[in-house]
């Protein structure tokens, strides 16, 4: 199987879904002659040319919009934020348009489009460009929101994003587009709603998603080279839907759950797992659920504080430790 | 270069002997007439359920400004498609939606055209293109822009109008929407009703230059002004605003002034202290686009007396039964509340979708 990036795996997911649809096309700032600010759509419109991939201004607002008004015709827009921080400031197009038009129409329409680009920190870029909105997001019914972890899912959830008939944000990450993973060159998609046991424990459950599973993975291992601590890593990919029964069957078997991601933790996506695991799997808890979020301030721009503000191994290790004490 | 569309100056003209008013048959002018009275009616209806207490929420009166959107209605051809703000009541029922579906939205009952899940604010109607109905001052903007583009993505000759109101040129969307629609050429007429108040706050307080339809020329769109009490005028311009877009592949920019007799919505209790009561009579006294009509079609014998006063009963008529369409409609079920959230939901019928869609405990 190949080993490509994620960036690849994101790229032939694009290429493929418009290769198989002539309403699907990408609008975004910087996405087709600079060939993408991360190169994420690189080669695409020197291969699909102006009509399939856009370069739009620097105006989200009117993008964003005009992406919804052009799905409610049967276009299949692709937008790319080029940090989803920049989506705050088509936050009334795509908070309010996108996510209730279908709701408010009692149902007479929908709004089939993908908002993707990089949602992570740990770049060094101060707190304007290191948002993680997943929360955000999935506090919006009508919306549905994914965040792959490594490059396979990335591919297979760009490709059930884009044929959902419903409005899906794609985390990505930018620290991920680099990295590599096995990738079957035969198609396939990831639905939505299915969690991805990444490694099987039976001590702890740490449930996480984005590039914190890739974390977890690490810090899984050596809890059980240097503590015999047998985790076991879920990793969520979806947010909105979620599968909560993929959370729920693993802290049934630990008894024990550590829940890490990238969000500043008030309201963020544990605040919601962590009530689940309380309410529907109380009895079978051994310890409280702990929390590994990103320390609660805005985003710090000084590397080395930085690196220590979000999750890292040491922090997850920390916590584990804690939660089994 | 963008500029104001050359128009003669002699003011004077006659709109309704401009070609595409020419064209109007007898059945056609009295069915413009019915729309704007119809909107009328329903309308005062709504407002004495309102405050009868029978209906909640906002209530943005279109009183006034009917000639507006019946004017332009009637001009859409078959791939056109259009798009308002919250004053919607007069673009939907012109476009054909029923005054029963209408007023029971505003009841909030089941029988109302989103099944009591927009309200007021947010009618629909797609299958007679009309997307709405939106909340947020020029939020529908971008999307009437997306209208468009889809249609010239698909090679398809039409065109997108979107109606926004003269407080909304003042949003960043809209801006940036103008920029973005004249940079790609998408055919979007965006109309501008200008009824001097963007709520309580007049033009001159609330825009540094009165002329709105101008800013086109700073984004290279091509421009023009309206009186929007004349539905003759208002189809003249609105026409060749449309046929530009279709023909061209462009957007325009009209303006048209109008008037609203009512407050900015039913809430607005100051709507006579920010202007003054003999401003209103006055635009009611010599403006009033109905009135206007009636005489204009009996001078042209279009219709008689007898008949107007036939069609303005028929209209309370109609918006009275729809009052009590919506009075005995039913509520929605409590179950509505979680339908028609999401699409691959609702159309789930092989129950195949993985995960939880609704976190309610």
């Amino acid at each position: 199987m190949p080993l490509i990036t994620y960036r690849e795996a994101i790229k032939q997911a694009l290429s493929e879904e418009i290769d198989r649809d002539e309403n699907v096309c990408i609008l975004g700032e910087e996405v087709a002659q600079y060939n993408g600010a991360y190169k994420v759509t690189e080669g695409l419109w020197e291969k699909y040319g102006d009509k399939r991939i856009i370069d739009t201004p620097i105006s989200e607002a009117a993008f964003s919009g005009l992406a919804i008004g052009a799905s409610m015709l049967g276009i299949r827009p692709v937008i790319e934020m080029m940090f989803m921080s920049f989506s705050y400031v088509a936050f009334d197009q795509l908070f309010n348009n996108a996510s209730f038009c279908r709701y408010m129409s009692g149902g007479l329409m929908n709004v089939p489009i993908v908002v993707r680009g990089p949602a992570n920190g740990g770049t060094n870029v101060g707190a304007t460009h290191s948002h993680t909105p997943e929360n955000l997001v999935a506090n919006h019914p009508g919306l549905k929101v994914v965040c792959p972890s490594n490059a396979y899912d990335a591919k297979g959830l760009m490709k059930s994003a884009i044929r959902d008939n419903d409005p899906v944000f794609v985390m990505e990450n930018t620290l991920l587009y680099g990295e590599k993973w096995e990738v079957p060159e035969e198609e396939y998609t990831i639905e939505l709603g299915v969690a991805n046991t990444l490694k099987e424990g039976l001590d702890v459950s740490i449930i996480t998603h984005g590039r914190c599973a890739m974390i977890a993975l690490n810090a899984a291992e050596t809890l059980a080279k240097e503590h015999s601590i047998d985790a076991e890593v879920i990793d969520l990919r979806s947010i909105r839907p979620l599968d909560e029964e993929s959370i729920l069957h693993s802290v049934k078997k630990t008894h024990h759950a550590v829940l890490v991601e990238e969000n500043k933790p008030f309201c963020g996506v544990d605040a919601q797992i962590s009530h689940l695991i309380q309410f529907k799997a109380f009895d079978d808890l051994d310890a409280p659920v702990h929390r590994v979020s990103a320390i609660d301030a805005p985003q710090i721009y000084s590397k080395p504080l930085e690196d220590w503000q979000i999750p890292n191994e040491t922090r997850i290790i920390e916590s584990v430790l804690k939660c089994l004490a | 270069m963008a500029s104001k569309v050359a128009t003669k100056k002699s003011r004077k003209k006659t709109f309704e002997k401009s070609e595409i008013n020419l064209k109007l048959s007898k059945e056609k002018k009295i069915a413009l007439f019915k729309t704007v009275v119809g909107i009328r009616r329903f309308e005062e209806r709504s407002l004495q359920a309102y405050n009868q207490g029978k209906i909640g929420g906002f209530l943005h009166l279109y009183i006034g400004q009917e000639a507006v959107a019946a004017g332009i209605v009637s001009l859409m051809e078959e791939n056109d498609h259009i798009i308002t703000a919250y004053r919607d009541h007069g673009h939907a029922l012109a476009v054909g939606m029923n005054m029963n579906e209408c007023m029971a939205e505003l009841y909030g009952k089941y029988t109302g055209c989103s099944k009591g899940k927009g309200g007021s604010m947010h009618y629909f109607a797609p299958d007679k293109r009309f997307w709405g109905g939106h909340g947020i001052v020029a939020g529908q903007t971008p999307l009437g822009a997306g209208l468009a583009f889809a249609l010239k993505y698909k090679n398809i000759k039409g065109c997108a109008v979107c109606f926004l109101g003269d407080g909304a040129v003042n949003q960043g969307s809209f801006m940036e929407t103008l920029n973005l629609v004249s940079l790609w050429g998408i055919p979007v007429v965006f109309v501008i009703e200008n009824n001097g108040y963007s709520m309580g706050t007049s033009l001159k307080r609330s825009s540094a230059e009165e002329s709105l339809a101008k800013r086109g020329e700073a984004f290279g769109v091509n421009w023009d002004t309206c009186e929007g009490h004349d539905i003759f005028e208002v189809r003249h311009k609105a026409n060749e605003a449309m046929s530009y877009a279709r023909d061209k592949v462009k957007p325009f920019l009209l303006e048209i002034r109008t008037y609203r007799y009512r407050g900015h919505s039913v809430a607005d209790a100051n709507h006579e202290k920010y202007r003054t009561k003999e401003e209103i009579e006055t635009y009611k006294k010599n403006k009033d686009p109905i009135n206007l009509l009636r005489k204009k079609l009996i001078a042209d014998k279009t219709l008689t007396e007898a008949l107007a006063k036939e069609i303005d009963q028929e209209k309370k008529v109609e918006a009275d039964t729809a009052t009590k369409f919506a009075e005995e409609s039913p509520y929605p079920p409590k179950t509505e509340i979680i339908t028609d959230v999401y699409w691959s939901v609702d159309n789930d019928e092989k129950k195949q979708l993985k995960g939880t869609y609704f976190f309610n405990d």
